[in-house]
């Protein structure tokens, strides 16, 4: 069970609260991170982790620029002297320094919602990813499919928001300045206030938040496949993400306790297993009350 | 294999010697679509097959179709592309072998294509066929150019968020055709990266379903409160169009080798008026470097196509506040085609057109064909096929003869004024 993390603090507090595994990184490679762990402080963070018993991936899910490129050789050496277990990454850029800097490096592929079916998943198996984060819009069919002919690792997101729309344009801020507002109100970097909320639906509130790397626009709900743990397992999928981003620190740890004490149950005996009420209640009570939580894309059927 | 990562390498700088004369790529929607666009100058078109596009509601080609889009091509020498530019689920990749065997096998010069599951069965089973690599993998830096060439791809679209100078890098140092978008609209989303469509209506916008949630109104709210007074606009993610006709030289000067048009969906006028400006242009700018300008009546005849604001998107700035088009919606472009000349007898002056919109006496009206070719008139009288006067030619397709003031020939278009 995988979650991201900001800080070296919360990295004690949520392998404690369940967490086997973390995702570190800072905005210069990675997107979406809850807060930054810059490169300098990289071997505590895997330290602190791997003291505790987890492990620790580092996120660089950005699309580069070419000006970008020359910190790429610097900071997975970085990475690698940190010790820490694998990067994650969907530009083919940081795969051509993985080659050239540091071959022996541990690598997760992850296109984000571009990652949909096993083959292209094989495909970046053969050019050397042991694990392929899936996108969060395939169902569960698609998934245990996926699992069954790659051959890889899979990891899929259990718990949290999505991302469902990227943009390299400062979209929040042009709008502020259209307004004439941009004094007050421009605000950098993941922020809770902000959201949108579309006419035709107005009990959904979409998370938008502008940084560095563009807009981002998250889901208007939660997914939670706690209920659907045992079919995950079945399906042999690997590893299960817990997306933070934008809640706070006591939500986050009452999820993790929440599918932690599932977990175990399940792997001290798998036939005995009886889904409780009571792990989903905990989060439940701290869930914003704005938010849904469902089971995103599991058991739908997408048309085009 | 890869050469090194050498990040020192010393680029060239300054004007290229000698500047080789980039491709113009067309949208083609149908068949008929297809014939306008190479007949008004595009080197090459792209099209949508039956399968495997992103725009499930386009008119896409059955095979047949494309065996005679590319004959047709062949005649002015231009070749044509399909797109295969969806991110497959496991379901859609049955029979995408077959398929991408077939493509070739009618004739079609390459696909373009995103999702890595094609990319890789294209190059083992169909080895004549070329991949280009789509936009929608959104590669923006020069290693990850590298990284598709050596995968054995020989053309990369550029990521819309690229800029001028980062295509001048990304040409100087990876020996790889790069082919960007230069008109039409644009995502405004890094394009893939958008699941809008999928949580709006659960339709696929990576499999063809997009229904441009982008371009929705909005209300943005801060700490519980919309941030929008009374009579203001509400956000959205809305983009201007692009349009480079004013940077033909840059263009060209940065050494992009192709030079897309956006849009399948649009109509027979659209693209025949913009490729035909585009043509113009760049064979102007070949044809004389030193001695170039950019005429007026090319960004007119753009405008008379348009039915959205034009910027030259990240090309030269990231996109900014008046960027975006936050007042009202889109309108129609201010001119529609009315007619398609079919044939002109010399002898009396009479052109026989097919009705694409309806027209009567007293209007007036634009005529064009390729080359830039143009005049305005007023229509005289109108005649049925055996000769009989019309008061309007009201029907759809309907073959309709009229006086031109100069001639015409098959496939000019009759445009009409509408506000």
């Amino acid at each position: 069970m995988l979650i991201s993390v900001g800080s070296i603090a919360q990295i004690e507090r949520f392998i404690q609260a369940g967490a086997t595994a973390v995702l570190v990184g800072e905005s210069r490679f990675g997107m979406r991170q809850p807060g930054e762990i810059k490169s300098t402080d990289l071997k505590e963070a895997v330290s602190t982790a791997h003291r505790l018993g987890a492990k620790v991936y580092v996120n660089m899910n950005k699309l580069f620029r070419n000006d970008e490129l020359s910190l790429l050789p610097e900071y997975l050496k970085a990475v690698q002297e940190a010790k820490a277990d694998a990067i994650v990454f969907g530009d083919p850029a940081v795969l051509m320094n993985i080659r050239q800097y540091t071959p022996e490096m541990n690598w997760f592929w992850n296109a984000e919602m571009t990652g949909t079916n096993s083959s292209s998943a094989s495909y970046w198996g053969q050019r050397g990813a042991i694990r392929a984060v899936v996108a969060r819009e395939l169902n569960e069919e698609e998934i245990i499919d996926l699992k069954q002919k790659s051959a890889m690792e899979v990891q899929i997101q259990i718990h949290g928001m999505t991302n469902i729309y990227h943009s390299h344009r400062n979209l929040v801020q042009s709008y502020l300045e259209h307004l004439g507002r941009e004094a007050t109100l421009i605000r950098k970097g993941p922020d809770k206030g902000l959201f949108l909320v579309e006419a035709e639906r107005p009990d959904e509130k979409f998370p938008v938040y502008e940084d560095d790397n563009g807009t981002h626009v998250m889901s208007p709900d939660d997914i939670c496949l706690l209920e659907a743990l045992p079919e995950l397992i079945n399906a042999g999928v690997d590893s299960l993400f817990v997306e933070p981003l934008l809640k706070s620190d006591e939500y986050n740890e009452a999820v993790l306790k929440g599918y932690r004490q599932a977990l175990d149950l399940w792997s001290e005996n798998s036939k005995a297993y009886k889904f409780d009420p009571k792990w989903l209640a905990n989060i439940q009570k701290l869930q914003n009350p704005d938010r849904e939580l469902g089971f995103g894309f599991l058991y739908k059927e997408q048309v085009y | 294999m890869s050469q090194a990562l050498t990040q020192d390498k010393p680029l060239t700088k300054g004007k290229r010697q000698r500047l080789a004369k980039p491709e113009l790529l067309a949208p083609a929607g149908s068949l008929e679509k297809l014939k306008f666009a190479v007949h008004y100058g595009a080197d090459a078109v792209y099209i949508g097959g039956q399968k495997y596009g992103l725009r499930s509601n386009a008119d896409n080609f059955s095979f047949e179709e494309m065996r005679e889009g590319v004959q047709f091509a062949a005649k002015y020498g231009a070749k044509v592309f399909v797109a295969t530019n969806i991110y497959a689920h496991q379901e859609d990749l049955e029979g995408i072998a077959e398929y991408l065997k077939q493509l070739e096998e009618v004739g079609i010069a390459a696909i373009i294509a995103a999702d890595p599951a094609i990319v890789e069965t294209a190059l083992r089973v169909a080895p004549k066929l070329e991949v280009h690599l789509s936009t929608q993998q959104s590669t923006m830096n020069w290693q990850a150019v590298q990284f598709w060439k050596d995968e054995g791809l020989p053309r990369v679209v550029l990521a819309r968020e690229t800029t001028m100078e980062e295509i001048q890098e990304i040409k100087a140092r990876v020996d790889v055709e790069i082919e960007a978008f230069i008109h039409g609209a644009m995502c405004s989303s890094v394009s893939g990266r958008c699941v809008l469509s999928n949580h709006f209506t659960d339709r696929d916008s990576n499999r063809g379903g997009c229904c441009q949630s982008c371009r929705w109104k909005y209300d943005l709210h801060a700490d519980e409160e919309s941030v929008m007074d009374e009579g203001q606009n509400p956000f959205t993610m809305s983009s201007k169009d692009l349009s480079m006709i004013q940077h033909i030289p840059d263009l060209i000067e940065a050494g992009i080798d192709s030079f897309k048009i956006e849009g399948r969906m649009k109509s027979i006028h659209y693209v025949a008026s913009v490729v035909n400006v585009y043509r113009q242009a760049i064979d102007a700018y070949m044809a004389d470097p030193e001695g170039y300008e950019l005429r007026p009546e090319w960004v007119e005849d753009i405008g008379k196509a348009a039915n959205r604001p034009l910027n030259s998107g990240f090309f030269y700035t990231t996109p900014g506040v008046k960027e975006h088009i936050y007042e009202a919606e889109e309108k129609p472009a201010p001119y529609d085609f009315a007619a398609i000349v079919t044939d002109y007898d010399e002898a009396t002056g009479i052109a026989t057109v097919q009705q694409r919109s309806p027209f009567k006496p007293g209007m007036e009206v634009e005529f064009f064909g390729p080359g830039g070719r143009q005049f305005t008139q007023q229509i005289t009288e109108i005649m049925d096929e055996e000769g009989n006067p019309l008061s309007v030619a009201r029907h759809p397709l309907q073959m309709v003869r009229l006086k031109t003031m100069y001639p015409v020939g098959p496939l000019d278009l009759m445009r009409k004024r509408l506000f």
